[in-house]
């Protein structure tokens, strides 16, 4: 059958087999790697992207039911050469180590900073409880999404207040928000 | 909120040479970052083929017949291979890493449930899988030995028919310590306790399953292999012995591995499959076993049944400990471990504490389960050790009525005592016990809290305080003790400076999460000065890295961080040789400092690492007798383990109404030597801080009693998520080590071997007023519930 979607806000359409994995057509059919594979049950979280703006487990999705919507993964989350805000948290604080999780908590990160800018710790814990990390035992990944949601009010404050820089969510010398380190 | 304590006193020189250590972020994120990392199954070469394996659905069967021709006639499939098949190119069976021999597809029995029985090579992996289907196989099933208690009675069915002259299941004995002397001090002590503790087989599980991508090119007889391996030359090596491939034609890439843990030393029969599926097919093959597969087949940990005997004074003065185990290997002895070391480190035993006697008698059996038995962050069984002895340690302080730390402080080795050989002979390198303790105390506000469980028990809730203080030994190993397969346990280097002075240095060993291309820069850029940013570390390539025995046992940095550091200070002793003809003064004349050498008592006169490089390559002189350019290579064999400490706390509360374990606070004070990067040493301890929660109080492969695995997907092997982690509270203490070129320890696996018994001897303080002594991992509701109606059982 021929599908056709919206991939990181390129049009494509492939001829795929029915039963083909959306996990798998970004992998193997586009040779978008970044999205991963680690589970058979939904369980792990590596294989999270958006479509329409919502994170899915992609191995549970059909690439045909992803035919007419937008579908976003981690190649498409940076603009350019400048990294998105999670993605400097995740390499500010330590949020990774063998990386092979990193695609789908960043995901799933995004969405939860883009409605809640502000979450509190129990409240990240709680958006990336579907999805496993083996290596950093989360307070790390959990620092990285308050790092990215400091950066952005403070980002957003310097855009309101050019006057003058807000003290708070200052970054300290060892590249991590003040509030981060307390 | 974070303490720290440092102690530098020991440590000499660390301030004269500051240039790469400290917090630095990684240099490896950026392509993980942005979705292009490296990792197996992200390689796509023309024409590649997919393989999928048939696996045994019984745990003992023998193999009546195998019908493969709908398979070969399925759509898309290239090829079916079967045992048999591989049997008469003699490749039915290659050797494990412990000596022992593993069915690459089983020919006569399948042994295991999951274990190989044939495998598909197709165009696409859903033709593969489909065609995995019609494989008709006729199974005569025998009776499976699931239980390690019962692999040695006489009417067990035999398992390992294979070996010649096999009439058990018994694979290996092994003791350490003085009988003798151990029973002495226990017929004379005050205090003798005894407690039976089973560490349950779990699973590495780590997020990226095994594979292998096998490329043959028959023109020029070169096999390239990307595969999950945290051990390419080993592998490399192994792969000549048992394909008879000549070993300079076989190229062994580790790419970006998602997390290893142990999971990925072994060699698998997927490996071999894959290997011969692209020599048969001529073409580039893929394999990737899925989450269920990796859970029944490769790896597992532990499957250790002991019981652990502990003999004191009255006054809580420790004399003896003494120890017996049943060991489960499952079907092979696949384990890794040097061929010295059956039980791997296990003789480490005896813990933190100046002890006069101790003595372990260790059984080994086969089981109808998968093979293994060294993963997970274990440093070679010492998981189970310091499991034993910290447990054990709180038993004899409940029964003499001490407190658990007191009870600890009063029996560590002194500072002063080191280096200190054990009553099993491993030979401590350096510790300062009592520090570490007090801090990680201190941090966790340890009379407070036990002020605070005292009012909660008073009002019927259920808190715990739990200890435990651990030695390590990582950094296998003196060659001329430890080998795999006959594979001294040592580690090259190899350090390149360009001629603009930046520089490339190539690893034997394999991160797999580890933060190497860091962590190895900055041990080079403070010996040589060349800042860590123009600094490439290349690994995981054996055509393009110095032969080594890879990354597993926190061997990393103790090994290869050694070796990296000692080639650079070769390459310094040359450049300060060309130096000193640049600058016109004999070599004893030149000052280092910051990478650069400078004129002693004229600062001002001075040549950089870079104007060296650029002169070691140019067209000018060289002082007599020196060659051109400006690298070395070395290997380093380690004289010593290193032997890494931490005391941890872990602070729980049990509700009352349903048994349900929540880990509020955990205090892990570590103490690796000189710390190179600490954000990454932090990173290594949170992960196996959560390590220790999963095992302590959730995973565990359980099997019925067919030998069905019950543990095979990750909606029945429970890992712990961002939910029952706290927030993890760390602090360190520095004592060096004396015989490592930078003081650096080990620290990869700390936090797996020390966090359970904290997390268990928790749990049983909280359950005092049931008057629990013990209860087994894992804690889970339903256990914890049993342990406080007085029904604790083991878990197998």
């Amino acid at each position: 059958m021929q599908v056709t979607m919206t991939v990181n806000d390129v049009e494509v359409t492939r001829e795929i087999e029915a039963r083909l994995l959306l996990v798998h057509f970004l992998r193997d059919v586009l040779g978008l790697t970044g999205t991963h594979w680690g589970c058979d049950t939904s369980n792990c979280g590596t294989c999270v992207v958006w479509l329409d703006g919502e994170p899915v487990k992609s191995c549970t999705v059909l690439a045909a039911m992803a035919g007419g919507h937008q579908v976003r993964t981690v190649e498409g989350l940076a603009k350019g050469a400048e990294l998105d805000p999670i993605q400097q948290g995740f390499m500010q604080c330590h949020g990774l180590q063998c990386g092979f999780c990193t695609p789908g908590m960043m995901m799933t990160a995004r969405a939860l900073l883009d409605r809640n800018p502000d979450p509190s710790e129990t409240e990240i814990r709680e958006a990336i409880s579907g999805q496993i990390c083996r290596c950093t035992g989360y307070a790390t990944i959990v620092r990285s999404v308050r790092w990215a949601a400091v950066a952005e009010a403070q980002a957003a404050a310097q855009v309101t207040e050019t006057t003058e820089s807000s003290e708070a969510g200052e970054i300290d010398n060892a590249g991590q928000p003040a509030e981060a380190v307390a | 909120m974070t303490t720290v304590h440092e102690r530098v006193d020991t440590f000499h020189d660390n301030d004269q040479k500051p240039v790469g250590y400290g917090r630095m972020l990684r240099k490896e994120d950026p392509r993980f970052l942005r979705g292009r990392g490296r990792y197996v199954d992200d390689v796509q070469l023309p024409g590649m083929l997919h393989l999928a394996i048939l696996r045994s659905p019984v745990a003992h069967a023998r193999i009546v017949s195998i019908d493969t021709s709908a398979a070969e006639a399925s759509p898309g499939v290239k090829a079916v291979v079967t045992g048999a098949m591989l049997a008469q190119q003699n490749l039915a069976w290659m050797p494990t890493l412990s000596n022992d021999v593993q069915a690459v597809l089983a020919t006569d029995k399948v042994r295991f449930q999951g274990q190989e029985v044939a495998f598909v090579v197709a165009e696409d992996r859903y033709a593969a899988r489909d065609a995995l289907e019609l494989i008709d196989v006729e199974y005569d099933v025998l009776d499976p030995v699931i239980d390690a208690r019962r692999a040695l009675e006489s009417d067990a069915p035999l398992i390992r028919d294979d070996l010649d002259g096999k009439t058990n299941n018994h694979c290996f004995d092994w003791e350490t310590g003085d009988e003798a002397a151990t029973e002495a001090v226990f017929a004379r002590a005050d205090v003798v306790v005894s407690q039976d503790l089973v560490y349950p087989r779990v699973h590495p599980a780590p997020m990226e399953t095994c594979g292998a991508v096998a490329d043959y090119d028959a023109v020029d007889g070169k096999l390239r292999l990307w595969s999950t391996t945290q051990a390419p030359h080993a592998h490399r090596t192994l792969y000549a012995i048992v394909a008879g491939l000549p070993e300079h034609k076989i190229q062994v890439i580790s790419p970006d591995i998602g997390g290893g843990f142990g999971n990925k030393v072994p060699i698998y029969p997927g490996y071999v499959c894959a290997i011969v599926a692209s020599i048969v097919t001529g073409k580039p093959v893929k394999w990737m076993e899925d989450r269920s597969e990796n859970l029944i087949s490769t790896g597992f940990a532990r499957d250790y049944i002991m019981r652990g005997e502990i003999a004191a004074t009255r006054d809580g003065r420790i004399l003896g400990i003494r120890t017996n185990v049943l060991a489960d290997h499952g079907a092979f002895n696949g384990t890794a471990a040097p061929v010295k070391y059956p039980a791997g480190f296990f003789g480490v035993f005896t813990g933190s504490y100046d002890i006069e006697a101790a003595y372990c008698k260790m059984t080994a059996v086969y089981t109808n389960k998968a093979p293994g038995g060294v993963a997970y962050a274990c440093s070679f069984r010492i998981t189970e050790a310091v499991y034993l002895v910290e447990r054990i340690v709180d038993c004899l302080a409940d029964e003499l009525g001490m407190d658990p730390a007191e009870l600890r402080l009063k029996n560590f080795i002194q500072p002063e005592q080191f280096p200190y050989t054990t009553k099993t002979g491993w030979v401590y390198d350096s510790g300062n016990y009592e520090p570490t303790m007090r801090l990680a105390m201190e941090m966790a506000g340890y009379d407070e809290l036990r002020r605070e469980q005292a009012e909660k028990r008073a009002r019927g809730e259920l808190m715990g305080i739990g200890i435990a203080f651990f030695t390590e030994a990582v950094g296998a190993g003196p060659r001329k003790d430890m080998d795999i397969l006959g594979l001294g346990m040592a580690d090259g280097c190899e350090l390149r400076v360009h001629p603009t002075g930046k520089a490339v240095v190539r690893l034997s060993v394999q991160s797999q999460g580890q933060g190497h291309e860091t962590t190895f820069a900055q041990i080079v850029a403070e010996e040589i000065g060349i800042p860590p940013a123009d600094i490439e570390v290349l690994h995981g390539d054996t055509d393009n890295t110095p032969f080594g025995l890879g990354t597993y046992g926190s061997r990393s940095t103790p090994v290869s961080g050694a070796a990296a550091a000692l080639v650079a200070r070769k390459v310094r002793d040359k450049a300060r040789i060309i130096a000193s003809g640049m600058l016109e003064v004999s070599v004893a004349d030149l000052e280092w400092e910051k990478g650069a050498f400078h004129v002693a008592g004229d600062p001002g006169r001075s040549v950089t690492i870079q104007d060296i490089a650029l002169r070691a390559h140019g067209a000018g002189d060289l002082p007599e007798g020196i060659e051109g350019g400006l690298e070395a290579q070395i290997c380093y064999n380690p004289s010593n383990l290193t032997y890494p400490h931490g005391a941890y706390i872990c602070v729980v509360d049990i509700d009352p109404g349903t048994a349900q374990v929540t880990v509020r606070r955990f205090i892990a004070v570590d103490d690796c030597g000189t710390r190179i990067n600490p954000m990454i040493i932090e990173g290594q301890v949170h992960g196996g801080l959560t390590d220790g929660v999963g095992m302590a109080l959730m995973e565990m492969i359980a099997f019925d009693e067919d030998g069905n695995c019950l543990g095979a997907s990750l909606m029945d092997y429970l890992i712990p998520t961002s939910l029952e982690v706290p927030d993890w509270e760390t602090g360190f203490t520095v004592t060096p080590s004396p015989h490592h070129p930078i003081g650096a320890k080990g620290v990869g696996e700390s936090a797996t071997v020390g966090s359970p018994p904290a997390i268990v001897n928790a749990v049983v303080d909280a359950l005092k007023p049931f008057g629990v002594r013990h209860a087994d991992m894992p804690l889970t509701p339903s256990r914890v519930w049993d342990a406080m109606r007085g029904q604790a059982r083991p878990p197998i």
